[in-house]
Parts: C-alpha cells; sequence; structure tokens
C-alpha cells in the first residue's frame, strides 16, 4: 500500500517536470543564426531617432518602443547577449527639468472632442495628466547601450563637454540636457563614452538634425545646415572611432528626406478653400493690386506699357474650391512686392497659424472694410488717394518666409541630404558595414504606404501609424518599422537570422483627453 | 477608433474535461457497458441495478496538469502557459432498493478548463487567462424492466462559473504603457439539464450500454465586466458594466460495449460524440450600450472520441487496467484560439485497484495526453461572421497533459 503512493508520488513529480517541448523551439540558443556579426554588445548611437523620442518629447514608453531596443530584443533571440541598457526618463509626461525649472515640454498626445453634429474632431496638445519630474541634473549611472541624444547633430557626438551641465547655461548652449544626464563625465563625448563599452556591435544613425534645423525653421538661415564637407568629417571619425574599437560589425542608416515626414506635408499648399463669392472676391482685390502698382510704377516713370506688364504678375485668379495660397518672397527687380502663388512643390510647415488663415486672411490678403472701401471706389472708376492705395497693397498676406518651404530651400536641403547620404553609402562600403536606405523606407511610407496585418502604414498625420504627432518622429510603430529594414540589411550583410518583429504589436499616436485648456 | 471585444471562454476537446472515475479513465474513460462500481452514475446509470451490493459508493480526484506552448518563428516570439493544476473530482452512490431498482446521486465535473498564459504575451488580445467551472449534481434512478434490459436516468442541476482576462487590443494602453484590459465574472450560474440510458446484456459475458447526457445553456445573466488601465478618451468609452452571455455544455451521446473475455479479463469500447456543433459563437452582451455586443466566433463542430480499455484482475486483491484513446477535437480549421488550444489528441491510460478491505478499494488512474505539435491559427471566416473585427493570430503549438488520480470505491 505504501509502495503505491510512493509510486504516485513519483509519477506526479515526473509530470511537474514535463512540459511540452517543440521540435525546433525559438527559445533556445542555436535556434536562429547570428552569422558573422556579434550581437553580445550591442551599441546604438544617433539623435532622437535613436533614444525612441516621439510626440515632441522623450518618455519611457518610447524609450522602450526605440529601434534599437526592439533590435536589441530581437538580438537576444539569436545569441546570449547582455543587458541593453537604457537611459530612462523618470515617468511617461516627457518634460525636462533644471532644478525646478522646467526647460521642454510634455509629450504630446491627442485630444477627441465631438463637435456638434457628433463627428470627433482630433487635435494634438501637450499632456497636462502628470507634472514632469526628470531633473537633468539628476545623474544616471552608466554606461548605456542606447546612447541616442535627441538633437544632436552629426559632430556633437564628436564633442567633449557636450554632457557637461555647464555648457546648458552657456549662450549659445555647449551641452545637450538628455546627454548631460547619463555621460559618464562633464567632458566625455558620446563617441568616447560608446568606444569605452567595447561594443561588438554598433549602429549608428546621425545627420538628421544636420539639416532638420533649418527646415523646420522655414529655411530662414541657410548658414545652419551642416556643411557636406563637415559632415564627411565627423561622420568619418564616428565610424572610424567604432570600427576601431573593436566594433567590426555594424549598421549605418542614411537620412530621409525631409518632404516625406508629415511635418511638411499636412498642410497643403492649396489649403486656401474658398467660396464662389469669396474667389471672385479676392481675384477682384489682386486685381486692383495690379492696376494700383501699374500707377505707381507710372509715377516713378516706368513707361506704361511696361509697368502693366511687371504688375500683371500681382493680378491673381482664384477660383471656388481649393487654392494655392500667396507666400512672401525676396522683393527683387522683377518681382518689387515680393509676393507671388506658391508652386506646386512647395511646402507648409505645421507649425503655422493655422486660425489665421481665415480670421487675418493669412496666405492672401487681410480685406477689411477700409480696404473694401478703396475697392468700391476703384469700381465705381474712382481714383484712390495715395494712402488708399497704399493701404491695399498692404492688405497682401502671403505666408511668411518662416512658415514655408520654398523651392530653393527644398533643394539647399535635398542637396546636403544627398550628399550625407552619399558619404554614409560610402563609409558603409568602406568597412563592409550594413547600410540601411532609412529614406527609401520613409518615401514609401509616404507614398505607397507598407501593408502589414492590419491595414497600411502611411506617413498621414495622426492616422497613418507612422509618424508621432510631432510630425516628425515615429511611432512605436513606425520605429518598428525601422528595425524591420535595418534587421533585413543585417540579415543580408553578416548572413545572419535575426528574426523581425510583428509591427501591429506597436502602438501608433496617444489619445488623451489629459490636456490643458 | 473600434477596439473589438475578441476572444472568450474554454478548453480539451472544447473544454470537456473527461476524468469522471479512476477505474474507468484507467480504461480509456470506457464505462458504458461496463459493470464495475458506482461510476455507473456518470456513465450509465442504467447499469446501477446490476450493482451487487445494497450501497456502492466511489468517489475521487485528479490532478490535471495541462500546459500548452505556442511559439512563432518569423517574430521569435514564445510564450507558455503557467496553469494550476485542475481538480475534477466525482463523487457517486448508488443504492439498491431492490433487484430491479436502484436509486443514486452523482456529483462531477465534465466541463471546466483553466488557461493562465504571462500577462500580455503576444495573443494577450486574445486571452492572458481564463477560469471555467461547473459542477453536475445528479440524482438518478435505475429500473431493471427484462433480464437483458435496464434503463436509468435523472435531472442534472448544473451550478457554474467563469473568470475571463483580455487585453482589449493589441496596442491599447494607458498613458504608462499598461495594457487596456478586462475581466469578465459571472458566478452561481444554474442551470437543468438530464441524462437517460440503457444497458443491453446480451449475454452474461457481452454488454452494450448506450447513455445521453442532455446539452446545457449556461445563461450568464449580470456577470460583472471590469475594465482596467483604459486611457482617458472618449475613443475608448470603457467604462465598469455589466454583461449577459449563453456558454453551451454540449450534449453526449456515448454508445460502448464491454466483454469479459475470461475470468480474468476485461474488455470495452465506448464511442462518444459531443454535439459541439452548438457552439456557433460566443456573443458578450454589455449593458453599457457603447460596447454593443462582442462577437467572439467559435464555429465548433460535432466530434467524436474512441475509446479502448482492458481490465485485468491480476490476484484477488489487485486489479490492473490500461486503455487508449483518440479524441477529435471541434476546433475547425482558422478558429484555433489560445484560450482553447486544443487540437487532435491520445490519450495513454493505466490504472490499478487495490481492495484493502472487503469493503474497501483505492482506484488510482494515471493518464497521459499527447497532442502533436500544430501549425495553427485563429482567423475567423469575414462572410460567416461579418461583426467580428480582429487580425488573424497564429502560430505553433504544443500541449502536453498528464492527469494522476485517486479515488476510493466502498461497498456495503
Amino acid at each position: 500500500m505504501r509502495n503505491y503512493i510512493k509510486y504516485i508520488g513519483i509519477l506526479a513529480l515526473g509530470m511537474v517536470a514535463c512540459e511540452p517541448e517543440f521540435d525546433n523551439p525559438v527559445d533556445e540558443q542555436d535556434a536562429y543564426s547570428n552569422g558573422e556579426a556579434d550581437f553580445s554588445n550591442y551599441v546604438a548611437l544617433g539623435n532622437s531617432l535613436t533614444a525612441g523620442y516621439a510626440d515632441n518629447a522623450l518618455y519611457i514608453t518610447g524609450q522602450q518602443n526605440s529601434y534599437p531596443n526592439i533590435l536589441a530584443q530581437q538580438f537576444a533571440k539569436v545569441q546570449e547577449t547582455q543587458e541593453f541598457r537604457i537611459p530612462y526618463m523618470a515617468d511617461n509626461a516627457g518634460g525636462l527639468l533644471a532644478g525646478d525649472q522646467q526647460i521642454t515640454s510634455n509629450r504630446l498626445v491627442l485630444e477627441t472632442l465631438f463637435n456638434e453634429e457628433g463627428e470627433p474632431v482630433q487635435t494634438p496638445k501637450v499632456y497636462t495628466g502628470m507634472a514632469p519630474t526628470t531633473n537633468v541634473l539628476n545623474k544616471l549611472t552608466g554606461p548605456f547601450n542606447n546612447m541616442g541624444v535627441p538633437g544632436a547633430r552629426s559632430y556633437h557626438l564628436l564633442a567633449p563637454g557636450y554632457g557637461n551641465p555647464a555648457g546648458l547655461m552657456a549662450d549659445p548652449a555647449t551641452a545637450n540636457p538628455y546627454f548631460v544626464r547619463f555621460a559618464s563625465s562633464p567632458e566625455a563625448s558620446v563617441l568616447e563614452d560608446a568606444v569605452a563599452q567595447q561594443p561588438t556591435f554598433f549602429s549608428l544613425w546621425i545627420g538628421n538634425n544636420d539639416v532638420l534645423g533649418y527646415a523646420t525653421t522655414g529655411g530662414l538661415n541657410e548658414a545652419s545646415i551642416t556643411d557636406p564637407a563637415m559632415f564627411t568629417g565627423a561622420y568619418t571619425q564616428l565610424v572610424n572611432g567604432l570600427v576601431q574599437s573593436g566594433a567590426e560589425e555594424g549598421v549605418l542608416i542614411n537620412i530621409p528626406d525631409v518632404t516625406d515626414v508629415p511635418f511638411f506635408t499636412t498642410i497643403p499648399n492649396n489649403a486656401l478653400v474658398l467660396s464662389a463669392e469669396q474667389a471672385a472676391n479676392l481675384t477682384g482685390f489682386f486685381q486692383a493690386v495690379a492696376g494700383i502698382f501699374t500707377q505707381v510704377l507710372m509715377q516713378q516713370q516706368v513707361p506704361q506699357e511696361q509697368a502693366a506688364q511687371i504688375a500683371s504678375q500681382y493680378a491673381l485668379t482664384f477660383s471656388e474650391g481649393p487654392n494655392r495660397f500667396v507666400i512672401d518672397v525676396p522683393e527683387t527687380q522683377t518681382n518689387p512686392l515680393g509676393f507671388r502663388q506658391m508652386t506646386e512643390e512647395e511646402l507648409l510647415l505645421f507649425t503655422i497659424d493655422r486660425t489665421a488663415i481665415p480670421t487675418q486672411g493669412y496666405g492672401s490678403a487681410a480685406v477689411g472694410p477700409e480696404v473694401m472701401q478703396v475697392l468700391g471706389i476703384l469700381q465705381q472708376g474712382g481714383q484712390p488717394t495715395p494712402e488708399q492705395a497704399q493701404l491695399v497693397l498692404e492688405a497682401v498676406n502671403g505666408i511668411d518666409d518662416k512658415d514655408a518651404l520654398d523651392i530653393q530651400e527644398i533643394q539647399n536641403i535635398r542637396n546636403a541630404t544627398a550628399k550625407y547620404n552619399e558619404t554614409i553609402l560610402a563609409l558603409a562600403q568602406a568597412n563592409g558595414l550594413a547600410h540601411v536606405d532609412a529614406a527609401a523606407l520613409l518615401n514609401k511610407v509616404a507614398t505607397t504606404g507598407i501593408s502589414f496585418d492590419e491595414g497600411t502604414v502611411t506617413s498621414t498625420f495622426g492616422s497613418g501609424g507612422a509618424f508621432s504627432l510631432d510630425g516628425i518622429h515615429l511611432t512605436p510603430r513606425g520605429y518598428a518599422l525601422v528595425a524591420n529594414k535595418i534587421i533585413e540589411e543585417i540579415n543580408k550583410t553578416y548572413n545572419s537570422e535575426v528574426p523581425t518583429v510583428n509591427i501591429g504589436n506597436y502602438g501608433t499616436v496617444t489619445p488623451s483627453n489629459d490636456v490643458g485648456n | 477608433m473600434v477596439f473589438a471585444l475578441a476572444g472568450a471562454i474554454t478548453y480539451a476537446g472544447g473544454y470537456r474535461v473527461g476524468v469522471q472515475g479512476q477505474r474507468a479513465l484507467a480504461m480509456g474513460h470506457t464505462g458504458v457497458a461496463v459493470v464495475n462500481s458506482a461510476e455507473l452514475g456518470f456513465f450509465n446509470p442504467a447499469g446501477l441495478v446490476y450493482l451487487e451490493n445494497r450501497l456502492t459508493v466511489s468517489a475521487g480526484v485528479s490532478a490535471v496538469f495541462s500546459e500548452v506552448a505556442w511559439q512563432n518563428e518569423d517574430t521569435g516570439e514564445s510564450a507558455r502557459t503557467d496553469n494550476p493544476a485542475g481538480t475534477p473530482f466525482y463523487f457517486n452512490a448508488s443504492y439498491k432498493l431492490n433487484e430491479n431498482l436502484a436509486v443514486g446521486l452523482s456529483v462531477y465535473t465534465p466541463y471546466g478548463s483553466t488557461v493562465k498564459w504571462e500577462d500580455d504575451w503576444a495573443g494577450s488580445h486574445l486571452v492572458n487567462n481564463i477560469e471555467l467551472q461547473a459542477i453536475y449534481i445528479q440524482p438518478l434512478i435505475s429500473y431493471k424492466v427484462a433480464d437483458f434490459l435496464s434503463v436509468g436516468g435523472g435531472p442534472i442541476f448544473v451550478t457554474g462559473s467563469v473568470n475571463f482576462n483580455r487585453n482589449l487590443s493589441r496596442t491599447l494602453t494607458d498613458i504608462d504603457g499598461n495594457r487596456s484590459n478586462v475581466t469578465i465574472d459571472a458566478s452561481g450560474v444554474n442551470e437543468w439539464g438530464w441524462s437517460a440510458s440503457a444497458l443491453f446484456t446480451a449475454t452474461e459475458d457481452f454488454r452494450i450500454g448506450i447513455n445521453y447526457r442532455s446539452e446545457i445553456i449556461m445563461n450568464a445573466e449580470d456577470g460583472d465586466a471590469d475594465f482596467e488601465n483604459i486611457p482617458n478618451t472618449p475613443l475608448a468609452p470603457f467604462s465598469d458594466t455589466t454583461f449577459d452571455a449563453q456558454l453551451p455544455l454540449p450534449a453526449e451521446l456515448t454508445v460502448g460495449l464491454s466483454y469479459q473475455l475470461n475470468e480474468k479479463w476485461l474488455l470495452a469500447f465506448d464511442y462518444n460524440r459531443t454535439f459541439w456543433g452548438v457552439y456557433e459563437s460566443l456573443d458578450i452582451e454589455f449593458a453599457n450600450p457603447a460596447l454593443g455586443v462582442s462577437e467572439n466566433p467559435r464555429a465548433y463542430e460535432d466530434s467524436n472520441t474512441w475509446r479502448f480499455g482492458a481490465q485485468y484482475e491480476a490476484t484477488d486483491k489487485l486489479t490492473l487496467r490500461a486503455g487508449y484513446y483518440f479524441d477529435e477535437s471541434p476546433v475547425q480549421e482558422g478558429y484555433f484560439a489560445p484560450e482553447t488550444p486544443r487540437n487532435d489528441s491520445m490519450g495513454f491510460t493505466a490504472g490499478l485497484s487495490l481492495d484493502v478491505t472487503s469493503r474497501l478499494a483505492i482506484d488510482a488512474s494515471f493518464a497521459y495526453i499527447r497532442f502533436d505539435e500544430v501549425d495553427a491559427v485563429y482567423n475567423p471566416n469575414p462572410q460567416d461572421f461579418p461583426d467580428y473585427e480582429g487580425v488573424p493570430f497564429g502560430g505553433t503549438y504544443k500541449s502536453v497533459a498528464f492527469i494522476p488520480g485517486i479515488g476510493v470505491t466502498y461497498k456495503m
């Protein structure tokens, strides 16, 4: 009797040990090959895109869904790897504090309200559900594998003192608050701290900010584009520094075209939507402008025929429906008034004051009662006074340079980006590194979209799935898409079998009504 | 943005747990034509009248150790269940009033399930964990119509409960990234059913039995639906509410035979047909009209089980048993959901009875349930289930189950 009970006990023990086993279990070390790459100590260098920045802020869940962290998790399925350490923010609000002063804004969330027709109206707004708690002066103890520093340009990664708190107060600032948090010492550079970790594998995605600052300020200051020669110098130093430190395998990611991101594509340049009456009024107004300017020129002794010809460019015509905006351009001899209608390729920035379009005639003309009176005089065949004529000319309210990228500015950006990308490709080839054409990837997202099990990822603002609410940085799903592309190129270059992720498991924008008024 | 409330409730060969007697289970869970003990109260109440003693009691309990592993080779994801041991039990008593008439009482747990995945695993939008219980309580009567024929049966009272948790979608979270999820809970759900059976004694050595247990639809009314980690947005209007849902416990028909080969050997065969076809969809109707009805397609089909058992009387105190069965899954292709991760299975069973005294015997059994590794997907056909919103979820599944059990038989 006792024996039987003993046997049953043994059986029961045997059972607990018996677990279902697959023929080819994916959670065993030899399930996937790492090929010729060694992922055991992966270090990621870059800017906000590498940090996992999204919705105009860095916050914990964004960092968790950064493409380097996604890569690290997939590498760990291939090979025994070191813990992938991330300089986590203190919260999911996202704002930065220096002492008790808030120096960057909280993240954006998507507010949803319902209008009178019961239709949802969605607006990105700053999250106010909790106060930010990340103090940049609270030093984190590294080293950290994700060394993405929001705001960094190529040459910043080489700069000693880029993590020195004293440099935050300098004018211009010589330090970056995000790197201040986790630099190993005040004088350390990002590259030094990366190399000190003796990475076996690295990724580098830098250069976006070298041209982005120019773009997001509407191309005001051409000098703010990093000179391509300087970029090449800095980038070469970065790659050499990493490769010579022993990280012989790695991946370089190139710079997407700004015209593929929603910050520049969401507001179309023909968003001047007019009724038939408004269109007729505006057309009439600009005819008046042309007429008045002809008079002005003739008063300056310009022959009538020539004056009429010059002024005729201002007789803009508008029709019912969408019309291209009027944009301010430099005053030149051929365009003495300094405005014209936008052309097909030109772009408006997401930050443009959209309420001013209908209320102040921003992008066309601010036709108030006084101007209407002058137009009335003209219509009667009367002659306005010079002051009245001036009123009409001043009513033209073109889009400011800071709110738009004109053809020349777009070309400046494209030229710089193309040169950066030549450098990146050349260095990848020279060092036998994997190369990821992020420009082609995001162009595909912007044009055809990329399908997945729940639909298609596009660059449409808010609903497209790829871009976060700041219109420039990616969503977790967008970063997962990039991670998959990187994995694909790594596998090609190093004959490895790193598995990709299902981008449908990664979220997009965060809806919340915890926003201020 | 609509977050489909997919997913639901379930288990083995569906959620049928065939562990209603240690003696029968040791013989592949055959018993519709085996006159052996009060276990007949479940297998074929018509046979109770053939028990030799005035009072016979059989009671026991088993521990179901079942684990499921899932993996996706494309993404390298994997997950395993961490199921607590299930404990199906039975109690059968039979009292013989006279040579032609016996009465009895049976309590048993033919349906139930506990599946517990890691929270927030890859299939968490279908299920995180689920616990389903149903206890059958049945008074019985057994009447010998003629020497060769007896009939039996009785009403069944069922009391059941269900608790089920899953995430609302693959990606919805609160601001801190905690996954939005719902728990539905209903207990004290009571319903009635019945069973009826007959036993033909062709010769002294050869019996044929038939047993039918009715379908019972469990109507959960005003269960609790508890939503957690919901972001503050009108896009996710999930406030705690109540729900109504119906869960079928399907009818089961068993026919079988037993043959006493000689003094030592008894052979038995049972065929079950479980009428799972009734389980078309699990529709959870929330009281909050903003949430509406959550449709969870199942599209089960009736399924068969073939059971074979043998019994060998080794000594006058020790009886040995062994058996085998093949259990068809009611789950159809494209409807393989991780809360019912059941493909066809084979059961290998063994056990023994030891007479401690002339009145008391210890019954022990052991079953090993083998499932093939299977590549499967949950992807309901939109033509059949137009209201279902969800993307396919699939991968490779492998299940295994061990069921040791112990019981007693008492005769007086």
